[in-house]
């Protein structure tokens, strides 16, 4: 049997994976690997329920309405419900449909997020894995997404489907490249493309994040961030490709059921992802922000970094949603315009710019 | 965005930068005022208007402009001031109101039973704007479901 180098491959090393590693030494890579993989199942399970919540609650405090009230405390147990309601109905396959395809097709944007879950910096120790590639894992494995949905608007065997899964897949394609520059930019500042040591790169006080370190260029490649991850999760004002007013719902109009719910769960625990990773780029991931007042600082420092990294992304998931409930819907010719023709060449200047930057010098 | 740049003379690079510059800048500030009404609306709650009804239904007040079934204005001493002349009935256009006279003892014309069918009313307001002595007015309840369509015939005067 290989013995893996556990220390490497598992870098567990809260109080629970210590447990384990100090009882059963033997089967600490295996128990652990098995921990983490169940953990991520129930966040991956567990996050989109409350993130639906506090959409509705979010957009219907946005509406000046009250949102779902009645199951559980202020709706708590609301998504809980509809959840459990998708899993008991009956999916249908449209006739003519590609059935394996058309089963296949939601499975993977699930699989997809859960496995960019795998290397999202949680805290110190509180990764499952980090490879020195982690950038470009994440590209790779969001990649998947799209590949999730063309598969489902191809076997649905609906014009509608078709022309959703067309234009998702034109959009998340184009913003992909933006995506990737952005990473790109602070991969290169940073020095290193693993997640944690770019979190780790962003040490000091919250000026030394990266949004603000490379003054006027950090907060411009994180609204660039904002709005080229909003136009690859589909979410309004990028949601074209459900367009639920000329498409039905897009790639998801045939699903029903458990395979809807998988596309659905998905989508959240996608924006959960982004946020995330905006969070390792931009916010200093699971670091405490530092404002250079000593007994603030010592406080900050002493919650735990989960806390932290939560806590941000819940904040950037606030963005998206605010983006979503103000912003109108663009054509997907405004839409190609933006980026073509405005972000990327955006970015392209935006790259020798911060090289420059950095090599004059000028960071706070 | 897709309009042709009319505004845009001649195709120097500085021209075309700067209507790149300043549609960017004035998309953001307009984009930036939209969030901002929209994060007035959430940083408000008093703005809520929807109401947790069967919990608040001792306290719920509606709406002045709500418009619940016709309900004939009486005073202290029961008293109202119709007259009895039928306008109302006229005005109205779906035959909901019958206005039936009586004669009191003098053998003047006084209104007797004032019928109202809500079975057919469809709330639009035109008796109460029709009505010259302000006699009758839209009243606030809406709790107005019946099991039976009979009960849905209202005699609004009470004396």
């Amino acid at each position: 049997m290989i013995q893996l180098p556990t220390e490497t491959v598992f870098p567990v090393h809260n109080a629970i994976g210590d447990l384990v590693r100090h009882y059963f030494p033997n089967a600490a890579g295996y128990a652990n690997g098995f921990l983490t993989i169940i953990s991520l199942l129930l966040i991956v399970a567990l996050l989109p329920v409350f993130l639906i919540w506090l959409e509705r609650k979010v957009a219907a405090r946005f509406q000046a309405r009250l949102g779902p009230m009645r199951v559980g405390y202020h709706g708590l147990l609301q998504s809980t419900a509809d959840g459990l309601k998708l899993i008991f109905k009956e999916v249908l396959i449209p006739e003519g449909a590609d059935s394996f395809v058309f089963f296949l097709a939601p499975i993977l944007p699930a699989s997809a997020t859960f496995l960019v879950m795998t290397v999202l910096p949680f805290d110190h120790h509180l990764q499952v894995a980090d490879p020195a590639g982690g950038a470009l894992y994440v590209l790779g494995i969001s990649g998947l997404s799209v590949l999730g949905i063309l598969l489902a608007g191809w076997s649905s065997n609906n014009k509608y489907s078709l022309l959703g899964a067309m234009r998702s897949g034109a959009q998340m394609i184009s913003f992909e490249i933006s995506l990737a520059l952005i990473m790109l930019l602070i991969v290169m500042v940073s020095g290193t493309a693993s997640l944690r040591e770019i979190v780790l790169s962003q040490q000091g006080t919250i000026l030394d994040w990266w949004i603000f370190k490379l003054p006027i260029l950090g907060i411009v490649a994180f609204v660039m961030y904002m709005i080229s991850s909003t136009a690859e999760l589909n979410r309004a004002p990028f949601d074209i490709s459900e367009a639920e007013s000329e498409l039905t719902g897009g790639f998801a109009t045939e699903y029903s059921g458990i395979s809807f719910a998988m596309f659905f769960f998905a989508e959240f625990v996608n924006m959960f992802v982004s946020a995330g990773i905006a969070t390792t780029f931009f916010l200093g991931g699971f670091l405490a922000p530092q404002v250079g007042i000593g007994p603030l600082d010592a406080f900050f420092e002493f919650i735990p970094g989960f806390v932290w990294f939560f806590c941000k992304t819940v904040v950037v998931i606030f963005l998206y949603m605010w983006f979503r409930w103000t912003f109108p819907r663009l054509r997907i010719d405004q839409l190609m315009y933006l980026e073509w023709k405005m972000l990327l060449p955006a970015n392209l200047a935006l790259l020798p710019a911060a090289g420059f930057f950095l090599a004059m010098g000028w960071t706070l | 965005m897709t309009k042709p740049r009319q505004d845009v003379n001649n195709n120097s690079v500085l021209h075309s930068s700067a209507y790149y510059l300043q549609k960017i800048i004035t998309g953001l500030v307009s984009l930036l005022s939209g969030m901002g009404v929209t994060i007035h609306y959430f940083v408000n709650p008093s703005r809520i208007i929807t109401q947790q009804y069967p919990e608040n239904r001792e306290s719920l007040r509606m709406m002045d402009r709500f418009r619940g079934h016709l309900i004939m204005i009486h005073d202290a001493n029961n008293q109202h001031h119709c007259t009895g002349c039928g306008i109302c009935e006229k005005a109205c256009p779906n035959g909901t109101i019958s206005v039936l006279t009586t004669q009191n003892l003098a053998g003047n014309k006084m209104l007797g039973r004032y019928l109202y069918r809500f079975s057919q009313c469809t709330l639009c307001n035109l008796c109460v704007e029709s009505c010259p002595f302000g006699a009758i007015t839209m009243g606030q309840d809406f709790e107005l479901a019946k099991y039976d369509r009979q009960l849905l015939t209202y005699i609004l005067n009470k004396t």
